[in-house]
């Protein structure tokens, strides 16, 4: 910090700064823009909604009373934040069977997400959908998140969150697509093959942040493109490309007559 | 090359395949070198306007190379990195980009005058074998037996064996202190012993804040340190041998051998990090399959059964921590690793 | 030069003469000036690696005025968020210091890192157009083993470099080189100290390969290369067959003005082509990464791109059943095989194949004009192979991401791995033996029969023919150079006394040797199958008509415009002079 009050004066400093109010306006719109969903607490209503939802779309799979067939868990006891994630993610419902269930566009709407989650939520304690102070990366503390992240997370979705494979063709997926709210619950239920962490093992304030950690990734890498951020075999990649390649054709060029 | 057999007396066909057979009598076996084909002009070697117009493209190349320095420096002092990644990434490429120009504009100009207007005249040199002639060869053989003779190398056997043992012996002055202090303390037992003791309480990785059993859920999984270990000395090559992957597993899935029934505590089994392949962190736990998978090279254990290898080129399971509950109610090592954790070594078992 | 010399000039000569007269120089500037060298674009891929090690050096130097090769820990103070109060080591400070601190350090550190890259990438390249013409031939097996070695250094400053910044990534490659260490029979744990000053990782292997990447290594990278340039000027650069190329000659353009401009200029497009990439493409982000800690690992966790083969090899080997003991010691040969003993032969194979290649052919003569790759097939065929092997353990080596790419199972991709890794070396082999019989057959055909010139004529008697145009000499030649090269015959056993003759058996792997080298062959075409061809063809009718002369030009009558037919008559007894000699 003491470096950046030095440069107060910088004559760029007004850029800088405005930069700064662009990216923070940027990360806040992505913090508020999606939590909007989770603002009002469930109603009687909202179960019973989701219970019909529930019954139409998830009972053939998970049971009528979601207490679990083959192949598809119990969700008694899984809590909001599950449903939340898996749903508003689009994992769930499932299109067909595969190694692990992929993202893909949401099956339904906001309104309907909430009611399902107010209907599995209400079948047993489980945990809830954090709330938008549990989330903002403005909170949080990026040095302290990527060591937890380095500790607890990057073997399987790599340095920054890029994503990396598990076995048997399951895999940890790219995270900076994902909200704030969603890591949150990924870490807090443990959705597929992730481990559990929770409340115990990463604080509310841990996870808040590791939020942050990769919040400060969205400005992307200092030194240009980052080449996907997959390590050192992309740039091996691209020094046979790039390099080699446009270094061949100048050499053909050279040892070209000329006409 | 067969030499001087003129090539134009091509005969029948009937004649010409014993002639090949005979060494071409007629007909030579061999192909002769044509020489080299005649020169083609360039545009430029005739053509005025376009060497003058090749010599204003390599004029203009060397100006983009002053335009590139120029905006190098220009860029040096009006965009420093700054403290965002955004500025930091400005700068980087203001940068790139103008020691790009600077220096692709020469090389390519010089290549492009090369090609356009230096002489593009083929030339010919001659080779010569690459042995000396047998004069010379002769010269260095008498040289050399001159010089043997000069010092009596040959006739003073005691002599010679004095030079070389001197010779041979004096890199010991070197190599003695080298190897002796290069290894530190070349004490290789270490890697028998953890930090790990009966009593040391099991800490969160990096925080070492200790952990109850209940914290331990069903799925999530704990990177663990033995409490204290800043304070131990050489802490991270401590770290480095002791870090251990703790895990809760359903009872009804767990498969524990008969002599390790008490090692885990509550379903909750705990085990070396550090892969028995070639060391590295072992830690992308499934929590589905209960198996662990190391980035590395894919080792994959099972930690519901022993930590066994079920894919991959590691052959030995994971060196399990048997861990129990101290007074408070927070989870100790029962003891060290009954066996040295990591990659296999020569003497491991002895 | 005119007789009123500008001042510009007088200096010049004044201090030529200068130094003429204190170094006698002018010597060799005579020789040197206008010595020839051969123009071609796969003679520049030596060049880069050349040019890319002259840029390490320079970026390397501005990197050690700012970098700290210690592993002493510090709290870190920077203007990266997550960096900022971390506790790390002051090698990485360091590092992240000359990144985002020092104006222009981290297009320094960039350039660096990937010139480090295109140095090993050009040698590589090079190695594979020196192996695959051929040009690895007496005289020049020396300069392939001092190519071979530097290709070594290259691997291990490649290697200690990268280790530097003391990061996760580069620190778990140590851990795992820790572990290939230990692995070693006997030694193996001593040799653990040895490298690290004690358990790993100590604080004494980022000073200790520091020393060796700043100093030993480019020392001896800077010497060989010396050496390697010092006999390139000795031997005389190879040149491609072609018409007026002999193994008496070089043909080519002087030294001064058209190397040093061509060869000058092309530093300065490898420097500028390095600078772009630098300033544009991210390489190894250590703040990514982070410090250095025994406990985390991140996913892609890869070394870089020339060592990925060993760790796809890692990767390959099975692990269960494969650790050995033996009266009471460990032998992991799931780690030996493939970090020591396949890297081991493929490397020796490459090292010493000039000297198989020179022991099949028992050829002894000097070799200054170079193979078309398809006139060696077994060369070529043996050459992919290698190739192939090195490639599909560098794809070995990037499973995960290979998975994660085309939605694969790594499991799944890796026991396939396992069954070509063997399986497709061999088939390469084949496939490229054929591929260039092949080829040798198509230049037969074209020397032959001409090129097909898409104008159908019809005959007299209603035949369709396609009228085919001749090759010139000077394209024939390239097509026709080569010395068939045949299997070298067995003499036998025993001499004409009875007696057994010394040195047989030698004898008898030298013929098998050789026959695996060049029983399958296609010979070029001889004068003699050229007229015959012309003679014979679709035209037998004219066969046993008047002499050679008439003979060619009456059935190029037939074929072609007499103007090309007469045209080839009249080269044909230009070749008498036999320019080439």
């Amino acid at each position: 910090m003491k470096a950046i009050a030095a440069r107060r004066h910088h004559r760029l400093a007004p850029v800088v700064l405005l930069l700064l109010a662009l990216l923070v306006t940027g990360a806040l719109y992505a913090v508020l823009a999606p939590s909007a969903q989770s603002a009002p607490a469930p109603t009687e209503d909202d179960v019973v909604a989701g219970e019909a939802l529930f019954q139409a779309n998830c009972a053939t799979c998970h049971g009528p009373n979601a207490e679990g067939r083959e192949g598809a868990p119990s969700l008694i006891g899984v809590g909001a934040a599950a449903v939340d994630f898996q749903v508003s993610t689009g994992r769930m419902p499932m299109q067909m069977n595969g190694p692990q269930a992929a993202a893909k566009p949401p099956q339904f709407e906001e309104e309907e997400i909430a009611q399902l989650a107010a209907y599995v939520a209400s079948l047993g304690p489980g945990p809830a959908i954090p709330s938008d102070e549990q989330v903002d990366p403005a909170l949080g503390d990026a040095a302290n998140g990527m060591a937890l992240f380095r500790t607890n997370c990057a073997m399987c979705h790599g340095a920054i969150g890029k994503g990396g494979a598990l076995s048997e063709g399951k895999y940890a997926p790219d995270l900076s697509g994902s909200t704030p709210t969603e890591i949150y619950e990924a870490m807090l239920t443990g959705p597929q093959s992730m481990p559990v962490f929770n409340d115990a093992n990463l604080t509310p304030e841990e996870k808040r942040d590791i939020i942050a950690y990769l919040d400060v990734q969205q400005a992307g890498s200092p030194g240009g493109t980052d080449l996907g951020s997959v390590g050192p075999v992309a740039e091996g990649l691209w020094v046979w490309v790039v390099g080699i390649g446009l270094l061949i054709s100048l050499s053909v060029w050279i040892g070209a007559k000329s006409s | 090359m067969s030499a001087d057999k003129p090539t134009t007396d091509l005969t029948t066909s009937s004649t010409s395949t014993s002639s090949v057979e005979h060494h071409g009598d007629h007909v030579p076996e061999r192909f002769e070198n044509p020489g080299l084909p005649p020169h083609v002009h360039r545009m430029g070697d005739t053509d005025p306007a376009a060497a003058k117009r090749s010599e204003r493209q390599v004029v203009a190349l060397f100006t983009l190379s002053i335009i590139g320095t120029i905006g190098f420096v220009v860029a040096y002092f009006a965009v420093p990195p700054g403290e965002t990644v955004a500025s930091m990434r400005l700068s980087n490429l203001l940068l790139g980009i103008g020691l790009f120009l600077a220096m692709f504009g020469i090389g390519v100009a010089a290549v492009h005058w090369a090609k356009t207007l230096m002489s593009d005249h083929e030339r010919v040199e001659a080779r010569h074998p690459q042995k000396s002639d047998p004069e010379t060869r002769a010269g260095a053989i008498a040289a050399l037996s001159e010089g043997a003779a000069d010092s009596g190398i040959q006739r003073r056997s005691l002599l010679k064996g004095a030079v070389v043992s001197a010779v041979a012996l004096a890199p010991l002055t070197i190599a003695v202190p080298l190897v002796g202090e290069v290894g530190g303390d070349w004490n290789v037992s270490k890697f028998r012993h953890t930090l790990w003791e009966r009593g040391r309480r099991l800490t969160r990785d990096p925080s070492g804040t200790p952990i109850k059993p209940a914290e331990v859920t069903r799925g999530s999984v704990y990177h663990v340190i033995p409490d204290g270990l800043r304070e131990a000395d050489h802490w991270i090559e401590e770290k480095a041998k002791a870090v251990v992957l703790m895990v809760r597993i359903d009872p009804d899935q767990l498969t524990e051998a008969d002599d390790r029934k008490d090692w885990s505590y509550e379903g909750i089994v705990a085990y070396s990090k550090i892969c028995t392949h070639v060391g590295c962190p072992v830690a992308l736990y499934e929590q589905q399959t209960h198996h662990l998978l190391c980035p590395c090279h894919q080792s994959t254990f099972d930690m519901a059964d022993g930590a066994k290898v079920v894919f991959g080129p590691a052959s030995r399971p994971l060196p399990q921590l048997p861990i129990t509950v101290d007074d408070e109610g927070y989870l100790i090592a029962q003891d060290d690793f009954n066996e040295p954790i990591g990659p296999s070594y020569w003497e491991r078992l002895k | 030069m005119s007789t009123r010399a500008t001042t510009a000039e007088r200096a010049a000569g004044g201090t030529a003469d200068y130094l003429d007269q204190r170094t006698g120089i002018g010597l060799a500037v005579k020789n040197f000036a206008r010595k020839i060298f051969p123009d071609h674009w796969s003679f520049l891929l030596g060049e880069i690696a050349l040019y890319s090690f002259v840029v390490l050096l320079i970026s390397g130097v501005f990197l050690t005025m700012f970098f700290v090769p210690s592993m002493g820990l510090i709290e870190y103070e920077g203007p990266l968020a997550s960096m900022d109060g971390v506790e790390m080591s002051e090698a990485f400070a360091s590092t992240l210091h000359l990144s985002f601190e020092v104006t222009g350090g981290l297009l320094m550190r960039q350039i660096h890192h990937w010139a480090a890259l295109l140095f090993m990438a050009s040698i590589v390249t090079h190695m594979m157009r020196v192996f695959f013409t051929g040009a690895f031939r007496k005289p020049r097996e020396i300069n392939w083993l001092v190519g071979f070695v530097l290709m070594i250094l290259g691997l291990g400053a490649g290697f200690t470099g990268y280790s530097l910044p003391d990061d996760v990534l580069s620190g778990n490659g140590l851990r795992i080189t820790d572990g290939v260490v230990k692995s070693i029979p006997i030694i193996g744990s001593y040799m653990s100290y040895f490298i690290f000053g004690g358990e790993f990782p100590g604080e004494h292997i980022i000073p200790r390969l520091f020393t060796m990447h700043i100093l030993l290594i480019p020392g001896l990278i800077l010497a060989l290369i010396g050496l390697h340039l010092f006999l390139v000027v000795v031997h005389k650069h190879t040149h491609f067959p072609g018409p007026g190329r002999t193994d008496r000659n070089v043909v080519g353009f002087p030294l001064f003005p058209v190397y040093v401009a061509k060869a000058g200029g092309f530093f300065f497009v490898v420097f500028g082509i390095l600078a772009l990439m630098g300033g544009t493409m991210t390489i190894n982000p250590v703040w990514n990464y982070g410090p250095y800690d025994p406990s985390p690992v991140s996913a892609g966790a890869q070394p870089d791109w020339y060592m990925l083969f060993l760790e796809g090899s890692l990767r390959l080997m099975p692990g269960p059943g494969w650790e050995w003991v033996i009266g009471g010691y460990t032998l992991p040969m799931n780690v030996l095989i493939p970090a020591v003993v396949i890297p081991g032969l493929l490397f020796t194979m490459l090292a010493l194949y000039p000297f198989v290649e020179a022991f099949a052919t028992g050829d002894k003569r000097e070799h200054h004009v170079l193979d078309r790759p398809r006139n060696a097939p077994v060369r070529t065929a043996s050459g992919v192979a290698i190739l192939t092997a090195f490639f599909i353990l560098i794809l070995a080596g990037s499973n995960d991401l290979i998975a994660t790419h085309f939605d694969l199972s790594i499991n799944d991709i890796t026991r396939i791995f396992r069954v070509l890794v063997i399986a497709l070396p061999i088939l390469a082999f084949w496939v490229t033996k054929r591929i260039c019989l092949g080829l040798q057959r198509k230049d037969r055909d074209l020397v032959l029969h001409g090129h097909e010139s898409g104008r159908i004529v019809r005959l007299a008697h209603g035949e369709y023919l396609e009228v085919h145009t001749p090759l010139d000499e000077y394209e024939r030649w390239t097509l026709v150079q080569h010395e068939p090269r045949r299997p070298l015959e067995l003499e036998p056993a025993e001499d004409e006394r009875g007696v057994r003759r010394k040195g047989y058996r030698r004898d008898a792997i030298r013929a098998r040797v050789s026959r695996f080298f060049y029983e399958d062959r296609v010979e070029p075409v001889t004068p003699a199958e050229l007229a015959a061809a012309h003679s014979h063809g679709e035209h037998d009718a004219l066969e046993g008509g008047a002499g050679g002369q008439e003979q060619i030009e009456a059935s190029q009558a037939h074929d072609t415009q007499p103007a090309a037919g007469g045209a080839v008559a009249g080269r044909s007894a230009r070749g008498h002079d036999a320019r080439d000699r």
